[in-house]
């Protein structure tokens, strides 16, 4: 009985389909984003931001991204570090020659560019599905990869894409505090807009294709459109969190850092987080991002000596049991046991 | 939107709480010069970080048992996993910087995809990065890589020497006219660095440059080697890492091409690229950077101070490995550094920004090789704010089955090809990074 939503009735259709219905649930959350942005920005480390919080937040938002494709219209991809790596050079690009250009627009630009080249390599899911769909989005992470080293042009000819600083109407986003801040709204943004696609009819065109898509045809859902939205919103997020991935966190980067790991990465996050939720790709980014880093610590922090190398294999491995372990006892991920656990909560002390 | 955020700035502040636990420990101790040590003892270019990580860690620790410190000034240093991964090296840079009552003395990453991003950062955090012979060639200009020490030797000082050497044996590079090499490289920065010079210095000789890249790791290369056999290279030149060393020679045994004609850079000649092979990796060749494999002075020191008193990061027999031999190198410009800066600053523990000051002022001449104990492991060493470098020099060696025999002859890269090609390349990364550049003549007192 950690709160009892009765009485809470709705007389309007606007107030049925409001994002969050429940009055509790509107207050924790505002208070939860005004203490992200107002106390966390005074609390937290360096360190805490620039190796965990940083890129949790950006790898949160490539989550969500996949999550739109492979959650919510079931069509599988392996490649989608490539489609952040092209978010991230066309941003590079487009800092570099048309450096009028305020990086927002860039940013939203460089999004355009990866949801061009995502649509392209989703073309494939029209006539294929499941495995052999993720092999020919395989068949885009290598080709991509290649692009990035051979192609010269694209990193000026230079052995790194190496960006300026990232700057916003003269303010420049350097300092930890401040990307963290221009991260967390980029976020927010992102997550609202998700949020609000999936439950739109483009979302729910998305759903219909991934639960039946022979019966969502026959509601007359044109697949092409379905799948292909799916692949454009989804590599869209995705460039936006490449880009972001190269400028904010990485500041340069050789074409290695969006490799097939990345993209196993990704796809892990979103099993372990949670297929089909927007909040089972932040469980999964911060599983991914928090526990290694977490776990490689803990000897040294209760003050066992122990070699670097032991340490990390003891981290491979006992990162690699938890994984098995979620998916054998959880295997609708990290955002199902928390759905379990409100229920849970709304009944305590008197399960029925 | 509902309650995303919270879980994970939850699970966030969970960690933030172990961190800081573990850093109260450190800020107490007062008398001290802290060194963090990125390493990569797991992943597919563990064999090489591995002697690489134990020759450095063994030297900091030499240096506290024998001398007590620098001057009385005691080190500590810390190990971070790196994996060889970009993203993990940054969150061993983040978490070490800070240590220590100074912070950090300077990182050494020995991976050219975390120098890069390091690069970036040390701009802001003010703690010089050496990079003994590998990260960026460029980033010999000091005034635009403020905090880049490429010291001895880059990428292009190697071409440069193995195309000398490869005219010296045709009698003359005037010889080379026609001849075809083939540079099999990882495909990565790192491979892709010769590139530059092995080109322009095509247009100078005439001979032709068959470019060979080899995916990371590096364990499939059928169809480079097919490649070879077809096109019949004069001379193979090998620039890779790891396992892919190891591979290479393999694959030239299978293709029948002969190891006398191949020549790997300095990161593709140590013990651990060429014993997989067997017998047949003899003939062999690769470059040694300054230090090769055996053991001197130093090293006696190593056994006395260290491993007999079991205290030894390593295998006692792998002592003076090439790699091993490379670690301490590493580990002592980064220490001479440090004593440089306390001839300036005093006999304290001192910041990245004042080292850098006694990195800029490295002198390390043939006297201080030889009370180092290096002799023969170290060729001399002088920097100034503009040049980062402060020499490069390199011989050839030669695997015989059994160990590394140093060829005669000492190379040094001829910089009226490689210095127009490093400014050119500076300025341009200035300007892309919209980098004010420093003046030296303004700094110098």
């Amino acid at each position: 009985m950690f709160f009892r939503e009765n009485g809470q009735f709705k007389s309007t259709y606007r107030a049925d389909q409001q994002l969050l219905p429940i009055l509790q649930d509107r207050v924790f959350m505002a208070g939860l984003v005004a203490f992200a942005f107002l106390v966390v920005p005074f609390v937290a480390s360096d360190y805490l931001f620039l190796s965990l919080v940083i890129p949790f937040l950006i790898l949160t938002l490539a989550a969500i991204g996949l999550n739109l494709l492979v959650g919510y219209c079931g069509q599988i991809s392996i490649g989608h570090a490539a489609f952040m790596g092209v978010g991230a050079y066309a941003a590079y690009n487009l800092v570099l020659r048309l450096p009028f250009l305020n990086f927002l627009v860039v940013l939203v630009l460089a999004g355009f560019v990866a949801a061009a080249v995502g649509m392209l390599f989703g073309i494939p899911s029209l006539r294929i599905k499941g495995l052999y769909l993720g092999v020919a989005t395989l068949a885009a992470q290598f080709f991509l990869d290649w692009v990035f080293a051979r192609v010269k042009w694209l990193t000026n000819y230079a052995p790194s894409a190496s960006p300026p600083p990232v700057e916003l109407f003269g303010w420049t986003v350097d300092t930890p505090v401040r990307k963290y801040l221009f991260l967390l709204s980029v976020l927010l943004v992102f997550t609202l807009l998700a949020k609000n696609l999936v439950r739109g009819h483009i979302g729910r065109a998305w759903m219909a294709t991934r639960d039946m898509d022979v019966a969502a045809e026959v509601i007359g859902i044109r697949p092409i459109y379905a799948k292909l939205t799916a692949f454009g919103v989804s590599s869209f997020f995705c460039g936006v969190a490449g880009a972001l991935w190269g400028f904010v966190h990485l500041g340069a980067w050789e074409p290695l850092a969006f490799d097939l790991n990345l993209s196993l990465s990704l796809l892990f996050m979103i099993i372990i987080g949670g297929m089909g939720s927007i909040l089972g790709a932040y469980f999964g980014a911060a599983f991914f991002v928090v526990l290694p880093i977490l776990l490689n610590r803990i000897p040294g922090m209760l003050g066992f000596e122990m070699s670097t190398a032991t340490a990390s294999h003891l981290e491979v491995m006992i990162f690699g049991v938890l994984i098995v372990l979620f998916l054998a006892l959880e295997p609708h991920g990290l955002a199902r046991l928390w759905a379990i656990g409100k229920q849970k909560l709304r009944l305590w002390p008197f399960p029925y | 939107m509902d309650k995303h955020l919270k879980i994970g700035l939850a699970l966030a502040a969970l960690a933030a709480a172990g961190s800081l636990a573990g850093e109260a420990a450190y800020a107490q101790q007062a008398k001290e010069q802290f060194f963090p040590v990125l390493v990569y003892r797991t992943g597919p270019y563990a064999p090489n970080g591995v002697p690489f990580a134990n020759g450095y860690v063994d030297y900091l620790k030499l240096v506290n048992a024998r001398d007590g410190g620098i001057n009385g000034v005691k080190i500590a240093f810390e190990e971070c996993e790196t994996g060889y991964a970009t993203d993990r090296g940054v969150e061993c840079y983040e978490r070490l910087k800070g240590k220590g009552p100074t912070g950090a003395t300077v990182f050494q990453p020995l991976s050219t995809g975390i120098t890069f991003a390091l690069t970036d950062k040390s701009f802001g955090d003010h703690i010089p990065l050496i990079t003994a012979g590998y990260g960026r060639a460029d980033s010999v200009d000091g005034t635009v890589f403020g905090w880049n020490f490429p010291l001895g030797g880059t990428y292009w000082d190697a071409a440069d020497i193995l195309i000398q050497h490869v005219g010296k044996k045709e009698g003359g590079v005037a010889n080379l006219k026609g001849k075809k090499i083939a540079l099999v490289y990882h495909d990565s920065p790192y491979g892709k660095e010769p590139i530059a010079l092995l080109q322009e210095r095509a247009k100078m000789y005439g001979y032709d440059l068959i470019l060979l890249p080899v995916t990371h790791p590096g364990v499939e290369q059928k169809a480079t080697w097919l490649q070879i056999r077809q096109n019949r290279p004069d001379y193979v030149f090998l620039w890779g890492w790891g396992v892919m060393n190891s591979t290479a020679i393999k694959e030239a045994v299978a293709t029948g091409y002969p190891r006398e004609k191949m020549y790997g850079v300095w990161w593709s000649g140590a013990e651990p690229d060429v014993t997989p092979a067997g017998e047949g990796a003899k003939g062999y060749n690769a470059l040694v950077f300054l230090a090769p494999a055996g053991q001197g002075g130093v090293h006696k020191d190593i056994i006395k101070y260290v491993y007999d008193k079991g205290q030894g990061t390593g295998k006692k027999e792998e002592i003076g490995d090439v790699l091993y031999n490379r670690g301490l190198t590493a580990a002592m410009m980064a220490v001479e550094g440090v004593k440089r800066a306390q001839l300036k600053y005093g006999k304290k523990p001192l910041t990245g920004q004042q080292v850098r000051w006694g990195l800029e002022n490295l002198a390390i001449d043939d006297a201080a090789i030889k009370r180092l104990g290096f002799t023969g492991f170290m060729s001399p060493i002088a920097t100034s704010c503009v040049d980062h470098e402060g020499g490069s020099a390199a011989q050839v060696h030669t695997w015989d089955g059994t160990k590394w025999n140093v060829q005669p002859g000492v190379y040094h890269a001829d910089q009226q090809v490689i210095k127009p090609m490093i400014r050119a390349s500076a300025e341009k990364y200035a300007q892309e990074k919209k980098l004010s550049k420093r003046d030296c003549a303004k700094e110098a007192d």
